[in-house]
């Protein structure tokens, strides 16, 4: 426990960012992009800093106004909240750099609050990693909530209908949470999540207990998507625009499942969910169904932007098995694959992007014969596929590699063949794209013989600062999988040795 | 005998209902409310009528911390010379504080919805959501005809 100012500054630095950006977008939005980027960059150098920190030298404590927990208001910043703060941080670097147009769908005019509300969504996820009570990891979720909503509008009228849908059951879900955190107050008599776990230590057996975890648990299991509340996803993350897309895909629901994390395995007592009750188990099955159904959907999709929507609530299926297996194998699986999912679902949505807006297209069969007019953008897309059906050297492949040998460890063999398994459908979605992009001509195509937008010659490259994420991504993804033991080894080992002791 | 046992026995059950009832009337009345939000949640097909459904049911999340801030004869939680600083005497004030900030929340999330309301209404002329829901509903807005 060192005292640092850090765990505070990484949800504060954004917030005062967007109190700035909204004020100077009124002058100039140019501006408050530049803001927008300082803010994201500054909490991207401290979350690396507070990761190397609090893995070397234990978790780094903010008190809010000195005054110290259970009394005060803590931000606490261990190896996995920094692990998740990294994330957030890059990824959100990588959303403010891509360029407003193509990646929001709206000119960057003036008195447009995008940035600033950019910047509460990220500052929101931040909050969520660093919340030391669970009464402001409730707070923290709305803000990112609403701040999504907002974005996820920006898409046209019919990601208006998503996000008022996605409004809907989200509020819901927060509420299920927040009476959940009621049930847990009136127990316990406190919010700070170490006093819950040492005074729950004794309500084991109390039925209030039970009800707060299922409660808990359906709550963030609708902010994370889980199968079957996943039924928000596919709308909100098809309608919305390419970046706030890849922002939500890679990140904003992945701070649910660390949400999940940190109250199931931490601030509950340790081992009680485990032995105790059966929510894990039905975390198991409700991830394979949703890893199921997620790719057999994706398989039928025609929108390249709904496919990888599909495709998500897949991959959220295998971070929920990951968690509900709990043991350590599957944990750092479930962790490892909140990056690598992370990475390459925004190389992904920006690629999607490009393709948007030099094909102004979003149909997969309109893009026959794109591979060779945009490489570069396509060879990024090529290698995060790859990573997401999980051959090996990329990100994909490690990260099932943990899951499949964590199934095995608890001899749950059946999750270990569907997870394997479900690469196969993995393979059959994407390689329909793939097949296209790179080896269909405009010719075979049929009607959009010539004056198909993916057919006609006119169609190049994009310009750079569209390609640079995307190919800087792609590259990441490879980069990833090599590294991706350096990542097991110095931090998740001894968060997941921590957290399941 | 036989019938003096069940009797009895159906006079206990009767005293512990109405025992939980005069104790916990609250708890039933804050279930309905929830369940009401829920179902007029689920069941309504105005997008108006969805979102006063999503307000009762946060509300009834509001009052159950309300309710549990609640102590027999207990004062206004500042503290008081004559009443001294025994806890006991004051009601919670955290539930309230907490409440508080979910309200502000909560109005804020009644702000988006009514705004992305009036940009769905703006662009389809309707806030039925079967009508919405239908295939045909354009991505873009355009069955209306009225320039936005």
């Amino acid at each position: 426990m060192t005292r640092s100012a850090v765990p505070a500054l990484l949800p504060v630095v954004p917030f005062v960012g967007a109190a700035v950006a909204a004020m100077v977008a009124v002058v100039s939005p140019r501006v408050a992009r530049w803001i927008a980027v300082v803010a994201v960059a500054v909490v991207t150098v401290l979350a690396a800093w507070g990761l190397a920190r609090s893995v070397e030298s234990g978790p780094l404590v903010h008190p809010m106004g000195g005054w110290a927990a259970p009394f005060g208001i803590e931000y606490v910043l261990d190896p996995l909240s920094a692990f998740i703060a990294l994330l957030i941080g890059v990824i959100g670097l990588f959303v403010v750099l891509y360029p407003t147009r193509v990646g929001f769908g709206i000119e960057p005019e003036r008195g447009v609050f995008l940035h600033a509300i950019v910047l509460l969504l990220l500052g929101g996820l931040l909050g969520v990693a660093v919340a030391g009570d669970l009464f402001n990891l409730f707070v923290s979720l709305e803000i990112y909530s609403i701040a999504s909503y907002a974005l996820i509008a920006l898409g046209g009228p019919a990601a208006a209908v998503a996000s008022y849908r996605y409004l809907l059951i989200g509020t819901v879900g927060s509420s299920l949470y927040l009476l959940g955190v009621g049930f847990i107050y009136f127990t316990t008599g406190t919010l700070g999540m170490d006093s819950v776990t040492t005074t729950l230590g004794g309500l084991t057996g109390s039925p209030t207990t039970a009800a707060a975890t299922a409660l808990v648990v359906m709550g963030l299991g609708t902010k994370m998507a889980v199968f079957p509340l996943h039924v928000w996803l596919p709308d909100a993350h098809s309608h919305a625009p390419p970046a706030v897309a890849a922002l939500l895909a890679a990140v904003q629901v992945k701070v649910a499942a660390y949400a999940l994390i940190r109250i199931l395995l931490d601030v509950f007592p340790p081992r009680y969910v485990i032995d105790d009750l059966p929510v894990l188990d039905l975390l198991v099955w409700f991830g394979l169904a949703g890893v199921v159904v997620g790719s057999v959907i994706a398989i039928r999709q025609t929108d390249l932007k709904r496919l990888l929507a599909h495709s998500t609530v897949a991959q959220i299926g295998y971070i929920a098995v990951g968690i509900g297996l709990a043991n350590s194998q599957a944990l750092i699986g479930a962790l490892l694959h909140v990056v690598n999912h992370a990475a390459m679902k925004a190389c992904l949505f920006f690629a999607a992007g490009a393709i948007l807006e030099q094909a102004r297209t979003k149909k997969i069969p309109e893009m026959t014969g794109l591979g060779p007019r945009m490489p570069w953008t396509m060879a990024g897309f090529t290698l995060a596929a790859i990573s997401m059906i999980g051959l090996p050297p990329t990100a994909g492949f490690f990260s099932k590699w943990y899951l499949v040998s964590g199934a095995v460890e608890t001899g749950n063999w059946f999750v270990a063949v569907v997870i394997v398994g479900s690469s196969v459908f993995t393979l059959v979605y994407f390689l329909r794209v793939l097949e296209r992009i790179w080896f269909g001509t405009p010719e075979s195509s049929g009607a959009h013989t010539g004056d198909g937008p993916g057919g006609t010659p006119s169609v190049v490259e994009a310009r750079p600062a569209i390609v640079a994420p995307v190919a800087v991504l792609g590259i990441s993804v490879v980069v990833l999988g090599i590294v991706n033991f350096a990542i097991v080894r110095e931090v998740l080992d001894p968060v997941a040795i921590r957290l399941l002791n | 005998m036989i019938g003096t046992v069940i009797g009895t026995v159906i006079g206990t059950a009767i005293g512990t209902v109405i025992e939980t009832l005069a104790d916990r009337y609250i708890y039933i009345f804050l279930v309905a409310l929830l369940s009401l939000g829920l179902f007029a949640l689920i069941t309504e097909r105005h997008l108006v009528k969805k979102l006063v459904g999503l307000v009762l049911f946060q509300t009834s999340v509001f009052l159950f911390f309300i309710e549990g801030s609640v102590k027999d004869g207990g004062d206004v939680p500042v503290i008081d010379p004559e009443l001294g600083s025994d806890p006991d005497l004051y009601v919670n004030p955290l539930p309230h504080l907490l409440i508080l900030t979910a309200l502000v929340v909560g109005v804020a999330v009644i702000g988006v919805a009514l705004s992305l309301i009036t940009v769905i209404h703006r662009a389809y002329g309707t806030l039925d959501d079967a009508e919405l829901s239908r295939p045909d509903t354009p991505a873009d807005g355009a069955r209306q005809e009225t320039p936005r």
